[in-house]
C-alpha cells in the first residue's frame, strides 16, 4: 500500500492537469497575496491615532466589552483597584510583564502569579485574570493575545474576568496591519498560539439569543495607557 | 429510489408541513439577518472583497499540492506532527491510535464538522472512550442524539423548554426558561471536563502555508480551552482548508464572521502553530494534525465545481434559503446542510444516492448571492442534475427523453400529440397517473386552451 501522503498528493496532481479557469472580477487583486489590496474594501481601521481610538470606542462598546482609558501605570493600577473592589474579586491570576505585575501587586485580594506549571484547578478557582497583549485592532475591535505575551493560553481564557492591560501605541488600524507586525516582531519563531479576542465569550446557540460567558470570560475589561 | 431519497422525501415533507416550527426557524434567523446586514455595511466594498476572498482560496485549490507541502513542511518545522488520511476509516484509526498511545481516558471535543463527517464519536465511543462535545450548540444536539440542524448553528431548531428538560434529564439540574441560566448549567458542567481530559480534539477553519499555523474561529472559548488544557491536541481539517498567507486571513476572518453570524469578527480567532513552546507556560505537550481527503480529491478533478472546494463554512447559503427555512436540517441527512451540501454531499458520497439533492433547490440563486467566495452553488446543482442524466439515467428519463426527441423532431406528430392532449385533458385530470399525481397533489392543471399556440399564430395577421 502506497502511504497516504503521497496518494494524496498524487491524487491532487492528477486531478490539477485539468485547469480551472481563474475567475475574473473586475477589478483583479494583485500582490503578494490575493488579499494585499483588499485593504481599501474592508472595514475602516482608521488613517490617524485619534481615527483608530474612537473606532476602538465604539467597536469595543458595541462588543460590551469594557474599556477604561488612564494616563499612566498609577492610574491604571487604580483602575484595576476598583474593578477588583466593585467586583469582590478575592483572587486574581496574572503573569510577569512590566504593565501587568505591578498594577496587580497593588491589589489587596489574594494574587497568583502564572508561571510554567501552574496548576490548572487553581486558575479555575481565580475571579480573574489579567495579562498583557501583543496588539488591539481598531477595525474590529479585537485584542491580539499571545502564548508569549499573555501568560500562556490558558490565563486569558480560564478566568471568569480577562483584563488587558496595553498601552495606546499597541493600537493598530487593521489585521493585515497586525499581521505584519506579528512577522516582523517574532519572525521565524511565532507564538505557540497567537488569539484574536473579540469581545467577552458569547453565544447565541439556544434560540439565537446573544448570553455573555459560554465557556470563556463574561467580562472583558481593557486598561488602555497613554 | 435511493433509501436516502425516500427518507428525505419522507423527512421534508413533515417538516415543510410543520407551520409553527417554520415560523419559530424564520424568527431565530430575523436577528442575523439584521446584524449581518449591519456588519456587511462596515465593509467600503463588500462586494469587492468577495472577488478577493474568492481568489485567495482559488489561488490555494488550484496549487494545491505545492500549497500543502509548504504547509506540512512549516508545520512540522514548528513541531506539530502531521498525519495524511486517504478516507474517513484511515482518519479515525489514525485518531483512534493518537489517543491509545496517549493512555488517555477522557476526550473533549470542541466544535468540527469534519469530526462529524467521518463520525468519529461513534468510532470513540466503541472503543470505550467518553467523549464530550463542548460547544453549546453540539453538547445539546448530544444529549439530544441528534445530528446537527445546520452546521453552524447545531440546535437552532431546539426551543429552550425542550433544552430545560434535557439538562434536568441528563444533569440533574432545576428548570429554567432562561437562555442564559441554561448557557450557565452547560459551562459549569462541561468546566471540569476540561481540567480533567487528557486528550483534546478541534477542528481548523484555515491551514496556513507561509507560517505553518491553524486557523480556529469560534465564538464560546471551547476550542480555545480545548487546546489549551488537555496534553494532547489533535486537530482534524479537510485538504481543501489550505491558504497561500496570513494575510490571506485578513479578508477570510472578517467575510466568515459577518457572513455566517453577522459579527465584525468572531469571538475567538486563534492560530496555533505547535505544542507548548520552551518558555511558555502552558499548552499541549503534543499537537498532531490529520489531513483528510475523503473524496475531496474527486471534487477537485472537476474543473466545472472545483470552487466548492472553497467554502469556508459560514452557513451564509443555508440562512438564506428557501429549501432549507422551510425543511430544515435533519432532512437533509448529510453532514454538510442547505445548498453547500446539497452540492458537495453527491461527490462526496455517491451521485446516484444523493442527486435527489439537486433538486431540492428552487434554483432562485439566493446561495449564490451570500456565499462570501462566490461558489456558484445554484448552478452546481444545475451540473448535479445533468451528470446524474448523463451517467445514471433512470428508466423514467431514459425512455421519456427519447419519446420526447421522437416527437419533437416531427412536427405532424407534435400537433396530432398536441390536440390529443387538449381533448383528453378534462379526463386525465380525473385519473391519478404516476409521477404526474405527485406533481399535482400541490399544484393546479391549468385547462388546455382551445387552439394550439401554432393554430392561433397561422390565424392572426402573421399567419
Ligand atoms: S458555500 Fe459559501 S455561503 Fe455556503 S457555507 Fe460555504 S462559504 Fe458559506
Amino acid at each position: 500500500m502506497a502511504n497516504a501522503r503521497s496518494e494524496i498528493l498524487s491524487r491532487i496532481r492528477e486531478a490539477l492537469k485539468v485547469v480551472a479557469p481563474k475567475p475574473h472580477f473586475k477589478s483583479e487583486p494583485h500582490g503578494n497575496s490575493a488579499a494585499q489590496n483588499a485593504k481599501p474594501w474592508l472595514p475602516d481601521g482608521g488613517a490617524t491615532m485619534t481615527a483608530r481610538l474612537d473606532l476602538l470606542t465604539e467597536n469595543l462598546a458595541k462588543l460590551k466589552a469594557n474599556l477604561i482609558r488612564v494616563p499612566d501605570a498609577t492610574a491604571a493600577q487604580q483602575a484595576l483597584q476598583s474593578i477588583a473592589q466593585a467586583k469582590h474579586w478575592k483572587k486574581v491570576a496574572y503573569h510577569s510583564h512590566p504593565l501587568v505585575a505591578p498594577a496587580v501587586e497593588a491589589l489587596l485580594c489574594e494574587k497568583w502569579e502564572v508561571t510554567s506549571s501552574f496548576d490548572k484547578q487553581k486558575l479555575e478557582a481565580c475571579d480573574a485574570g489579567v495579562t498583557s497583549c501583543e496588539a488591539i485592532v481598531a477595525q474590529l475591535g479585537s485584542i491580539l493575545v499571545s502564548s508569549v505575551s499573555s501568560g500562556g493560553r490558558s490565563l486569558s481564557i480560564l478566568p471568569h474576568v480577562h483584563v488587558v492591560i496595553a498601552t495606546v501605541d499597541q493600537v493598530t488600524a487593521d489585521l493585515e496591519g497586525c499581521f505584519s507586525d506579528m512577522l516582523a516582531r517574532h519572525g521565524q519563531k511565532l507564538p505557540s498560539m497567537l488569539s484574536f479576542i473579540t469581545g467577552p465569550s458569547r453565544t447565541g446557540d439556544i434560540e439565537r439569543i446573544l448570553v455573555l460567558g459560554a465557556h470563556g470570560p463574561k467580562e472583558l475589561y481593557v486598561i488602555l495607557v497613554g | 429510489m435511493s433509501n436516502a431519497k425516500e427518507i428525505f422525501l419522507k423527512e421534508a415533507t413533515t417538516a415543510a408541513a410543520d407551520g409553527p416550527q417554520r415560523i419559530f426557524i424564520n424568527k431565530a434567523l430575523g436577528g442575523y439577518y439584521a446584524n449581518r446586514d449591519i456588519q456587511k455595511a462596515r465593509f467600503r466594498d463588500w462586494e469587492r472583497a468577495r472577488d478577493a476572498a474568492s481568489l485567495a482560496k482559488w489561488e490555494a485549490v488550484n496549487d494545491l499540492a505545492n500549497t500543502l507541502e509548504t504547509f506540512v513542511t512549516k508545520f512540522e518545522s514548528n513541531g506539530g506532527k502531521v498525519h495524511w488520511a486517504r478516507d474517513a476509516e484511515e482518519a479515525r484509526q489514525i485518531m483512534l491510535r493518537l489517543i491509545a498511545a496517549a493512555n488517555a481516558k477522557a476526550v473533549v471535543k470542541s466544535k468540527c464538522m469534519t469530526t462529524e463527517e467521518i463520525h468519529l464519536n461513534d468510532a470513540l465511543e466503541k472503543a470505550g472512550y467518553s467523549v464530550v462535545e463542548s460547544d453549546l450548540g453540539e453538547f445539546i444536539q448530544q444529549l439530544r442524539g441528534e445530528a446537527p440542524y445546520h452546521f453552524v448553528f447545531p440546535c437552532m431548531h431546539v426551543k429552550r423548554e425542550e433544552i430545560s428538560a434535557l439538562f434536568t434529564k441528563h444533569l440533574g439540574t432545576a428548570a429554567t426558561n432562561s437562555p442564559e441560566e441554561l448557557t450557565m448549567i452547560a459551562r459549569r458542567h462541561l468546566r471540569q471536563l476540561y481540567v480533567d481530559a487528557d486528550v483534546g480534539i478541534t477542528g481548523a477553519n484555515f491551514l496556513v502555508a507561509e507560517t505553518g499555523q491553524i486557523s480556529i474561529t469560534e465564538n464560546e472559548g471551547n476550542a480555545r480551552l480545548t487546546a489549551a488544557l488537555p496534553r494532547i491536541h489533535i486537530a482534524l481539517s479537510g485538504i481543501e482548508k489550505v491558504v497561500k498567507k496570513l494575510d490571506d486571513l485578513s479578508v477570510l476572518l472578517p467575510m466568515l464572521a459577518t457572513a455566517g453570524a453577522g459579527q465584525p469578527m468572531t469571538c475567538y480567532n486563534t492560530l496555533y502553530s505547535g505544542p507548548r513552546k520552551p518558555g511558555e507556560c502552558d499548552g499541549p505537550e503534543e499537537f498532531h494534525l490529520v489531513l483528510l481527503d475523503n473524496a475531496r480529491t474527486q471534487l477537485l478533478a472537476d474543473p466545472e465545481q472545483r470552487d466548492s472546494l472553497h467554502c469556508i463554512r459560514c452557513g451564509a447559503c443555508l440562512n438564506v434559503c428557501p429549501i432549507f427555512k422551510n425543511i430544515g436540517g435533519l432532512a437533509y441527512g448529510t453532514t454538510y446542510q442547505g445548498p453547500i451540501g446539497s452540492v458537495i454531499t453527491p461527490h462526496l458520497r455517491g451521485l446516484k444516492q444523493w442527486n435527489h439533492l439537486s433538486g431540492a433547490s428552487s434554483l432562485c440563486g439566493a446561495c449564490t448571492d451570500a456565499c462570501p467566495v462566490r461558489i456558484d452553488l445554484h448552478h452546481h446543482l444545475l451540473h448535479n442534475r445533468r451528470n446524474a442524466n448523463q451517467t445514471s439515467p433512470t428508466l423514467f428519463d431514459r425512455l421519456f427523453h427519447r419519446g420526447f426527441n421522437f416527437v419533437i423532431s416531427r412536427p405532424r406528430l407534435f400537433a396530432l400529440g398536441g390536440r390529443v392532449f387538449r381533448f383528453t385533458l378534462p379526463v386525465l385530470k380525473k385519473i391519478p397517473l404516476p409521477y404526474l399525481s405527485a406533481w399535482l397533489k400541490t399544484r393546479d392543471l391549468p385547462s388546455a386552451p382551445a387552439q394550439s399556440f401554432r393554430q392561433q399564430w397561422k390565424d392572426s395577421s402573421h399567419g
